[in-house]
């Protein structure tokens, strides 16, 4: 099999797994008081401490979560919800058109449930935001905007965000910005601090660390009202008995990631290109889709004129190559990918788009593998598009 | 050879496609998506096209080890099957949606599509049999026998079909499934018409063609005894639901014999009136050996689940005489006659045409 979907998921690393396994073995609730509770607390400590050393945060900043949709959606409530209820009025949110559903789904929720008011900001036609726009939208607004929330790095097209800059601008207005940064950590250099973001999303599957734990990383002058209540577990901000063992091997594999980022980035992107320019050439009138250079090193987007995406994956997965449309599903039946929208793209390309993405078990035999299976694909992907009427 | 396997997430469906995967076959399942809005759609165990149904077909895919995809087909099903339905209704006609849906969705965009990508022929749930003799077959199950509403598909539909049940019934199919460990086992049967999800078929053409008051007239006489709110909402041989002002001067009852969208009229008379012992058909298709030159001998159905009666089918062109043995009543534009020649393998469906009057 050729897995090339590792921004869906990506194996865990060794270590996290021994890790894991090792820890898992052990009792203890790391909220109890007795020597097993002592024990698993400190592996969970000690965790706390390995991420944020790796990742330029304080301890006391880093907050333990089921995932990055939890950590995406306690950032983006929990602040507007704190934010409002010490002001009334302040009740604007600021995300970008091209976020994950995690992050967007959340600020739908706050318009269509909370009487959110929300300014959208626009990207260009490589998925890029502007930092002036968000600096108009402040200065419209920005005394009423409880939040801004724009991610690291997109998940479809790969494009990196200037967040540094987006960060600054928010912070010109005292305005807290939350970034999801899911699929940059382990990618590109993520430095919560020096970025100068207050609330940072990470989860653990996409950089070799298990699925469920993730992290958000939340300056300590940003109040977040809990979503979760109970325990008060994570500084009263997050509750329920942690997951020692997942949080143990969530640390490992961030520090792992992390501190191989230059390493990794410079195999992977060399791949990469490698497969880009393969593609092009089996494919010739192929779109390459997000920015040539701020891009995640093992992202690589299509679109396939003439094609669907969905009959692409149908085909190339028979033939043993694991790629995504990227886009979500909505009740089972995929929808064109907001982000190609956002981009400027029509429906017809949007869903014409395949994403392949490559990660540390990558190989050239597995760019071998999908340069082999996709011209005999195009072909037949066009022909069923053909028959499709009209719409 | 690759097959692609209808999954509609009830039992049937899935257990043809186990019987596809036992036989040696590439499977690879597909739900069809066929709702705008899945919510509308009729909810609960109904095996059609619920979000509910989506998961079942998924989790019987799984349980089959076969790859599985959603096709998003509702655009296709609107035009040819939903906005049909109502048109026929419209024109005075009663319409079998199963039946369109198999003829221009399953086995037409579907069944094209596959093709384009690669498969040799769908695999579907069906009851009904069609063996290497490439004939369609009454089931072995004749409760449950659907080779009526098959019986619309031409020579090239047929040669990339499979129909993997028609030997079997349902009790076994039932039976089957519980033992391959397929959860939609004892999922009950799936009836009535997925799009109406209440089941009141007036009241969803009534929401569709808005109220067109009209009357009712006797057959015999002429007199007008009464009135509705849409001519639609009427099929021929319905004796409820008429509310007549005046009672049939004989004192029994009425049955719908006719209506006319033209003059929006409703038509009403006694039960012999409603006998019919000719019936014309238009688009035959003919798949049970050659196109008779002259009349044949068979025997016709003319609803689905309706009676079998002998009759003498001659072909005329774009045109289907049937003369009827003996007289049938409730015979309805827009339904399907089903021409059968009785065989002990299993009745062969021989043609069908579209009923015109
Ligand atoms: C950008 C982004 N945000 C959020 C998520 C959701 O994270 P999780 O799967 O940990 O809930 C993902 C991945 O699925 C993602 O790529």
């Amino acid at each position: 099999m050729a897995y090339l979907d590792h921004a869906a998921t990506t194996p865990m690393l060794d270590e996290a797994l021994e890790a894991y396994v090792a820890t898992a073995r052990e009792v203890g609730n790391a909220s109890s008081l007795h020597a097993a509770g002592r024990r698993a607390r400190r592996r969970v400590e000690e965790s706390r401490e390995r991420v944020a050393a790796v990742l330029g945060a304080r301890p006391s900043e880093v907050i333990f979560t089921g995932g990055g949709t939890e950590s995406d959606n306690l950032a983006v409530k929990g602040v507007f919800w704190a934010r409002r209820a010490a002001r009334a009025d302040r009740n604007r949110v600021v995300s970008s058109a091209v976020e994950h559903h995690a992050v967007l789904d959340a600020v739908d929720w706050l318009a269509g449930h909370e009487g959110a008011e929300v300014g959208w900001l626009p990207v260009d036609a490589a998925g890029r935001l502007d930092p002036e726009r968000l600096r108009a939208e402040l200065a419209a607004h920005g005394d009423r905007v409880a939040v801004v929330t724009a991610m690291w790095a997109n998940n479809e097209v790969g494009t990196v965000q200037p967040v540094a800059e987006l960060a600054a601008v928010a912070a010109e207005h005292g305005v807290p910005f939350h970034t999801d940064a899911i699929q940059a950590v382990g990618q590109v250099p993520v430095d919560f601090a020096a970025s100068g973001v207050s609330a940072l999303t990470v989860t653990g599957h996409k950089l070799g660390g298990p699925t469920g734990v993730g992290a958000l990383l939340l300056a300590r002058d940003v109040a977040a009202t809990p979503l979760l209540h109970g325990g008060g577990q994570e500084r009263d901000v997050r509750s329920g008995t942690l997951d020692t063992a997942g949080i143990v091997a969530f640390a490992v594999a961030v520090e792992a990631a992390v501190k191989g980022q230059q390493e990794y980035a410079a195999h992977v992107a060399a791949l990469r290109d490698e497969l880009v320019e393969r593609v092009r050439q089996a494919v010739p009138e192929v779109i390459f889709n997000g920015d040539p250079v701020d891009r995640l090193p093992g992202n690589a987007h299509f679109s396939f004129p003439g094609c669907e995406g969905d009959a692409l994956l149908l085909l190339l997965d028979a033939q043993g190559i694991a790629c995504s449309t990227g886009s979500a599903c909505s009740a089972g039946v995929a929808q064109p990918s907001h982000v190609l929208l956002a981009m400027g793209a029509d429906d017809d390309r949007a869903r014409s788009s395949l994403r392949f993405t490559l990660g540390h078990t990558s190989t050239r035999e597995d760019v071998d593998a999908l340069i082999a299976a996709l011209p005999a694909a195009v072909d037949r992907a066009r022909r069923a598009a053909a028959l499709r009427t009209p719409r | 050879m690759r097959v692609l396997a209808a999954m509609s997430g009830g039992v049937d469906s899935a257990v043809a496609a186990a019987r596809a995967v036992q036989a040696g076959y590439d499977v690879t399942g597909v739900h069809l998506a066929l709702a705008r809005n899945p919510q509308t759609y009729r909810t609960g165990a109904r095996g059609c096209c619920t979000l509910e149904d989506s998961r079942d077909a998924r989790r019987a895919a799984d349980v089959l080890g076969i790859p599985f995809y959603v096709w998003d087909m509702a655009d296709r099903f609107h035009a040819d099957v939903v906005d049909d339905f109502v048109a026929e209704y419209a024109a005075g006609r009663t319409p079998n949606p199963c039946l369109r849906c198999n003829e221009k969705i399953k086995f037409a965009a579907v069944l094209d599509r596959a093709v384009a990508l690669g498969f040799d022929a769908v695999v579907t749930g069906h009851h009904a049999r069609l063996g290497a003799d490439g004939l369609l077959r009454r089931s072995v199950d004749p409760a449950k026998d659907q080779s009526y509403v098959l019986a619309v598909l031409t020579r090239a539909q047929l040669d990339r079909s499979i129909f993997p049940l028609g030997d079997s019934t349902k009790a076994e199919v039932r039976a089957e499934a519980a033992r391959r460990g397929l959860a939609v086992a004892d999922k009950p049967d799936s009836h009535d018409i997925c799009f109406i999800a209440d089941g009141d078929t007036r009241g969803f053409l009534a929401q569709r063609l808005g109220e067109a008051p009209g009357e009712v007239v006797d057959a015999l006489t002429g007199a007008v005894v009464g009135s509705h709110s849409g001519a639609y909402q009427y099929t021929v041989g319905q004796r409820r639901g008429l509310h007549l002002d005046r009672p049939a001067p004989d004192g029994r009852p009425r049955y719908v014999l006719s209506i006319t969208p033209v003059t929006n009229t409703v038509t009403v008379g006694p039960a012999e009136a409603l006998e019919v012992d000719r019936v014309r058909a238009v688009r035959p298709v003919w798949t049970g050996g050659a196109r008779p030159g002259g009349p044949i001998e068979c025997e016709v159905q003319l609803r689905a689940h309706g009676d079998v009666v002998p009759a003498t089918v001659s072909l005329d062109g774009d045109a289907l005489h049937a003369e009827l043995r003996r007289p049938v009543r409730g015979v309805a534009a827009g339904q399907a006659i089903v021409a059968y020649r009785p065989d002990p393998a299993g009745d062969v469906v021989l043609g069908s045409a579209t009923i015109s009057d």
